[in-house]
């Protein structure tokens, strides 16, 4: 067990380590300079130069990639070139704002696949069963964009129940803060929760054909208490692995959502200095994103082992 | 055992429940952007305007860019002149101003009444500082236009002499727009987060993402604004813009991105919609360094072959107003030069037989810009209507356009709109442009308009402006309209958008 958790912990510090120097490597890469962006199109080539100097950007690649690194290990994120802010508090406050998205998509996607995707298995063969799978079927079909732009159309402009987007601090004005969180989350989280059914229901499908579970009923239960007391533990490792895989995907998903309501998230922080090329905040909001995606599934690799003993036992 | 899958909802449910306690996006504390319409009592002094185009920074000093200047200058910063509706120079900070006669010496008279927001007075000395940093700590290009000053002094705490090295009509236009702001001596340590400066309002908050919060300064030396509070809320998406004003979430849309989009507000007794123009020239610019464009008749069959009517109305919903040449009506030498290479295929295809250059092909490059991707398909198309080969292709912007096509001069032509002010000389007066043009008649004349009088600087852009028509220097598609939408009730937007700043403190209500 020990052993297991010190060799996931190695491969999620190798990753990090892998991940940033790629992160570099493509911001090197990337067409553009950011000094001629903040600059304008009629600055002269010396007032160019003046700036790359400015940001830095005139020292060799190795020197820049050593300060940027160690400035992470410290947990300094540096200063933005164009804006001069610091970036560590920029990213915490829009990580907190994409996180309240996220885990508020992942709620309503994680109560809408529980009830629907075991329904769907236990009434695979029935109209109903049918039914909903049809309509899961379709929420995979449609990009959260789209849903977004559908809800926003009827339930902002048309029936004006719901503003059409923006965002307020929860401490500010609570009421409003929901109301503005609704649709988006929506948008996210029904996507998210129609594909999360599909899992449900295969991996409740596949439990039900289990041996085990047919002893369990033969003992007395009842079908449902069989499937609730000895499949849905079994039933969970899959789906454990697709919400992980899924929270990583939200969160780097929001950022066209974030765009779609206003939202000043992470993923409208990445675009805009993307489009500025503003490097350095760039390569610090991708590592934020990497981190939490490797984190995601460093959490998910001991959830199975807290899930299914007989992972434990195998890596005695 | 069915206590553990609930277990494993828990820590999601914690993650919801922490981050939703504390006060996510509010690092700078921002007031959200609310319905002052629709709410009524105390917060009806209170506007909302949604635009297009975030700052990336406060300091346009170093970071160059439309949204800095158009947020800050005559609301934050105030200049020593601006320019009024009409383009005309009026006062600001200097109540009058005398000229020499040879036009090199400028007296300008100063306000002894204003104040910076960080507590010190504006005088003469503020002034010369304001002038001479340009020199020493601006990065952007727009500190060019400064190099004329030979010497800035304040002979007393209200008087301002200002020697230029050469007579400059152009110096004083300049110095409506950013370049000629005010900063107070001790108050410039972080123009990037707190700018400082003597204007209605002051900057109270920036929600980076988001909004930028002006709130009226009640020490402001002239007349106080309507407005105690104007929130600047920024949009990238142009629908949730214009949706943004349909549930209230503002009062104004400053820049109407999609005019196909306006109809949803005609006719709505709720709006009001104002079309006006502005400075942007869409121009279809050619490297005129390509051997193909030292002809110029490929040039003019280029001109002659684009119907400009027909290109309007499919790529901007005919808004805009047609100009044929570089120079916006609110110019003082504006003419209507679009007669001088009318829409004519027949003569197009002709040109191009002349020149042997009938089925070559021209690469069009565009930035990936609303107006520059719809118009280039129209442009490709109707080129190709006239016997010319054209590769249309999309480079992000700005990074990637400004670095091949703008930088590299990788590109026969492309499609850019021209925004600065009076940019006839930065255009198509310099040979290392990337429109590679500026003849010596052309810079002559150029010059000679700075340094002339009033009248003489009028009727030598004139001929700048033909000549360029003429000699199809590159083809004007089409003049950006100004396309505004608000809430019925406000008044004091400006029909025209041709200053660099947008004044709010003309803003009110009916």
């Amino acid at each position: 067990m020990l052993l297991r958790i010190a060799e996931r912990t190695a491969v999620f510090l190798v990753s990090l380590g892998v991940s940033s120097a790629l992160v570099f490597g493509f911001m090197v890469l990337l067409p553009g300079d950011p000094a001629r962006v903040a600059l304008g199109i009629n600055a002269t080539e010396v007032d160019v130069a003046r700036l790359r100097a400015e940001f830095g950007l005139d020292r060799p690649l190795g020197e820049q990639y050593l300060s940027w690194t160690g400035g992470l290990v410290r947990a300094d994120l540096g200063t933005s070139y164009i804006s001069r802010a610091e970036i560590g508090p920029q990213i915490a406050d829009r990580l907190q704002v994409s996180l309240i998205l996220v885990a508020a998509s992942m709620i309503i996607a994680v109560l809408l696949a529980l009830p629907f995707g075991t329904l769907m298995a236990v009434h695979h063969r029935r109209a109903s069963g049918v039914v909903l799978s049809a309509i899961s079927q379709v929420g995979v079909a449609v990009p959260a964009f789209l849903a977004g732009i559908l809800l926003i159309s009827v339930f902002a402009v048309h029936l004006r129940w719901l503003p059409s987007g923006g965002w307020t601090p929860p401490a500010y004005d609570p009421g409003l803060f929901l109301r503005q969180l609704l649709l988006p989350a929506l948008s996210l989280g029904l996507v998210q929760g129609a594909v999360l059914t599909r899992y449900v229901r295969s991996a409740v499908l596949e439990v039900l054909r289990e041996d085990f579970l047919r002893t369990a009923r033969a003992k007395g239960l009842t079908p449902l208490r069989a499937l609730v007391r000895h499949g849905l533990r079994n039933a969970a490792v899959p789906v454990v692995t697709v919400l992980g895989l899924q929270l990583a995907t939200l969160l780097v998903g929001a950022v066209v959502i974030e765009r779609v309501f206003v939202i000043p998230g992470l993923g409208s922080l990445l675009l805009d200095n993307v489009g500025n090329r503003d490097l350095i905040v760039v390569q610090d909001v991708v590592m934020v994103l990497v981190v939490a995606v490797l984190l995601v599934n460093f959490v998910v690799d001991l959830l199975y082992l807290a899930i299914d003993p007989r992972l434990r036992t195998a890596s005695r | 055992m069915t206590h553990h899958l609930p277990r494993l909802l828990a820590p999601l449910a914690a993650l919801a429940l922490a981050v939703t306690a504390c006060t996510a996006g509010s690092s700078t504390a921002p007031a959200p952007a609310g319905s002052s319409a629709t709410t009524a009592g105390g917060s009806s002094d209170r506007i909302t305007l949604g635009l297009v185009a975030e700052p990336a920074s406060l300091d346009f000093t170093k970071s160059d860019g439309a949204a800095i200047p158009q947020a800050l200058l005559v609301n934050v910063y105030e200049g020593l002149v601006k320019l009024d509706q009409d383009g005309k120079i009026v006062p600001a900070l200097a109540t009058s101003w005398k000229v020499s006669d040879e036009n090199k010496t400028y007296t300008f008279e100063l306000t002894d009444k204003a104040k910076f927001t960080n507590g010190t007075a504006f005088t003469a000395a503020d002034a010369v500082f304001s002038i001479n940093r340009v020199k020493t700590d601006w990065t952007t290009s727009l500190k060019a236009a400064m190099d004329v000053v030979a010497e800035a002094k304040a002979i007393s705490p209200t008087q301002l002499q200002v020697t230029l090295s050469a007579p400059s009509n152009d110096w004083l236009y300049r110095m409506t727009t950013h370049l000629g702001a005010m900063f107070s001596a001790t108050g410039v340590d972080d123009l990037a987060n707190k700018p400082i400066g003597t204007g209605p309002y002051t900057f109270t908050s920036w929600n980076r993402g988001d909004s930028i919060t002006l709130t009226r300064n009640e020490a402001y030396w002239g007349t106080k604004p309507h407005y105690q509070s104007v929130v600047l809320k920024y949009f990238k998406d142009p629908t949730a813009l214009n949706n943004a004003l349909i549930t209230n979430a503002i009062n104004v849309v400053t820049t109407v991105q999609a005019p196909e989009a306006l109809g949803q507000f005609t006719g709505n007794s709720k709006y009001q919609v104002i079309e006006g123009t502005t400075n942007g020239e869409v121009l279809l610019s050619f490297n005129n360094a390509n051997e193909i464009f030292k002809d110029k008749r490929v040039r003019q069959a280029i001109r002659h072959a684009i119907d400009h009517k027909a290109l309007m109305e499919t790529c901007w919903a005919g808004k805009g107003t047609l100009i044929g040449s570089f120079v916006p009506p609110t110019d003082p030498w504006y003419e209507d030069l679009t007669g001088v290479t009318p829409f004519n295929k027949a003569t197009a295809t002709s040109l191009l037989t002349q020149a042997g250059k009938l089925g070559a092909t021209l690469r069009l490059r565009v930035p990936t810009l609303p107006y520059a991707v719809s118009c280039g398909q129209v442009v490709k198309a109707q080129l190709e209507a006239v016997g010319l080969k054209v590769t249309l292709d999309q480079l992000e912007f700005p990074a990637t356009w400004l670095e091949q096509v703008f930088r590299g001069g990788d590109f026969d032509m492309s499609i850019i709109a021209h925004v600065e002010p009076r940019d006839l000389k930065a255009v198509f007066g310099n040979p290392a442009y990337y429109t590679k043009y500026g003849t010596p008649e052309i810079q002559g004349l150029l010059k000679a308009a700075d340094e002339g009088s009033v009248d003489e600087q009028t009727a030598k852009l004139k001929q700048v402006g033909r000549l360029l028509a003429e000699d199809a220097a590159g083809d004007v598609l089409f003049l950006l309209p100004n396309l505004m939408v608000a809430d019925a009730g406000i008044t004091g937007l400006p029909q025209n958008a041709i200053a660099v700043a947008f004044d709010l403190s003309k803003l009110g209500k009916r």
